[in-house]
């Protein structure tokens, strides 16, 4: 049980209190956590999916443009941010875990400690409007 | 084995004064005594004290400060020994990501804070950034990651053969924590603190007082407690002792902690002049 660096303790603890939708992963991409209100987007509450690897988060919900063609994981604004250590942002759909489709507005932002150590990354999403 | 000596452990502001003879009045100063080298942690009052018996004779010693705070560094221009050219001084403290840890020192080393410059000084003393890093000093190994306090903060982790000291003074984990003390993993410190054979840490205030000052950087006596418990250590020594509060006061907050979490380990409170072998 290896204990968490201060920098992303403090943004879990962030993002718990937000009530936008939050996603936080370390620098491999490995899922942190994620509120209340990404729950009620995702369809699952963060104690049921325990750790996930970005392989599994980045299909599990399906993403997909526009034309609902599926989305690669490089597409994905996190996995972006994952990969260049800045922050992105997109818009495609998503299924939840029952099964609703979202329209989802995300933006990820890189998660750097001092001094300049790269933490992994956090992703404020919306559900917009079809 | 090494010994640590407590020069001050008083927070904040010095207070000396004949209520507060027991617990002393000076700021943290931490004196690691092992062979013939000289380490000290914090450059507080209580470093005054330690520098007028430090033999001219000796030529390299190590500062290692946790952060920068004033009760932290007010006693540097005072260590004689920054004054003797025989005797190199290295200095350690945290990196940031802006600002290097030479400039911050200037601040301090500079009217009208200080009328001695740090070029002023016999020997500049060399400087050291740490962050979440490992390094040795002789035979002593240690590790130092930022934890939950105002501006950049270490804690540091000494470990010497099998036996591990852990220094805090300055330290909130129930702010920087997801659900203190139930999560250790997503709790600050943890890692450092984890089985320490000794860990001296911060518990200026009861838990009505912390009520008040949530997010000032320190934590109540019970939550210095709490969170021994949950990173295992064998010893806790309480530090960073509020100066308003005297030797009287200091006793009772102690025996009222006590009785409340009933802690399963040993609980003390820190008191300049004690020595600990760990």
């Amino acid at each position: 049980m290896a204990g968490q660096p201060i920098e992303l303790i403090l943004a879990r603890q962030f993002g718990d209190t937000l009530s936008q939708a939050v996603f936080l992963v370390d620098p491999e991409g490995n899922l942190l956590f994620y509120n209340e209100k990404a729950e009620m987007i995702l369809g699952v509450r963060f104690g049921e999916t325990g750790a996930m690897t970005q392989e599994e988060w980045s299909k599990m919900f399906q993403p997909k443009d526009e034309q609902g063609r599926p989305l690669s994981p490089e597409d994905l604004p996190l996995v972006k941010t994952l990969s260049d250590h800045k922050p992105a942002h997109g818009s495609f759909y998503i299924s939840s875990a029952t099964g609703e489709r979202h329209l989802i507005n995300v933006t990820s932002i890189p998660v750097e400690g001092r001094p300049h150590r790269f933490l992994g990354a956090m992703a404020l999403f919306w559900n917009s409007v079809e | 084995m090494m010994k640590i000596k407590v020069w001050g452990c008083r927070g904040s502001l010095p207070s000396p004064g004949p209520e507060n003879i027991v617990y002393g009045g000076n700021t943290s100063c931490i004196q690691i005594i092992k062979d013939d080298m000289c380490i000290i942690l914090d450059g507080g009052s209580g470093i005054q004290r330690l520098g007028k018996i430090i033999s001219p004779e000796i030529q390299e010693i190590h500062i290692l400060l946790t952060h920068l705070h004033i009760d932290h560094t007010m006693g540097l221009g005072f260590f004689q020994p920054l004054y003797n050219p025989n005797t190199k001084v290295h200095f350690w403290g945290p990196a940031t990501s802006v600002e290097p840890l030479l400039h911050r020192l200037r601040r301090y080393f500079s009217p009208p804070l200080f009328p001695v410059r740090l070029n002023e000084l016999p020997n500049h003393p060399e400087i050291h950034e740490v962050g979440n890093s490992e390094f040795t000093i002789g035979p002593l190994k240690f590790r130092t990651s930022y934890i939950g306090h105002a501006g950049p903060t270490l804690g540091y982790r000494v470990t010497d053969g099998g036996k591990t000291f852990v220094y805090m003074p300055d330290h909130e984990p129930s702010l920087a924590s997801v659900d203190f003390p139930n999560m250790p993993e997503w709790t600050s410190g943890y890692d450092l603190a984890r089985d320490a054979d000794l860990l001296f840490h911060d518990g200026e205030y009861t838990p009505d007082e912390y009520k008040t000052k949530i997010g000032w950087g320190h934590s109540s006596i019970n939550d210095a407690i709490n969170f021994g418990r949950i990173c295992e250590v064998k010893k806790l020594a309480v530090f960073h002792h509020d100066p308003l509060n005297s030797d009287e006061r200091l006793e009772e907050i102690y025996k009222d902690a006590m009785s409340q979490e009933n802690p399963a380990y040993e609980v003390v409170l820190c008191k300049e002049g004690d020595v600990y072998e760990v």
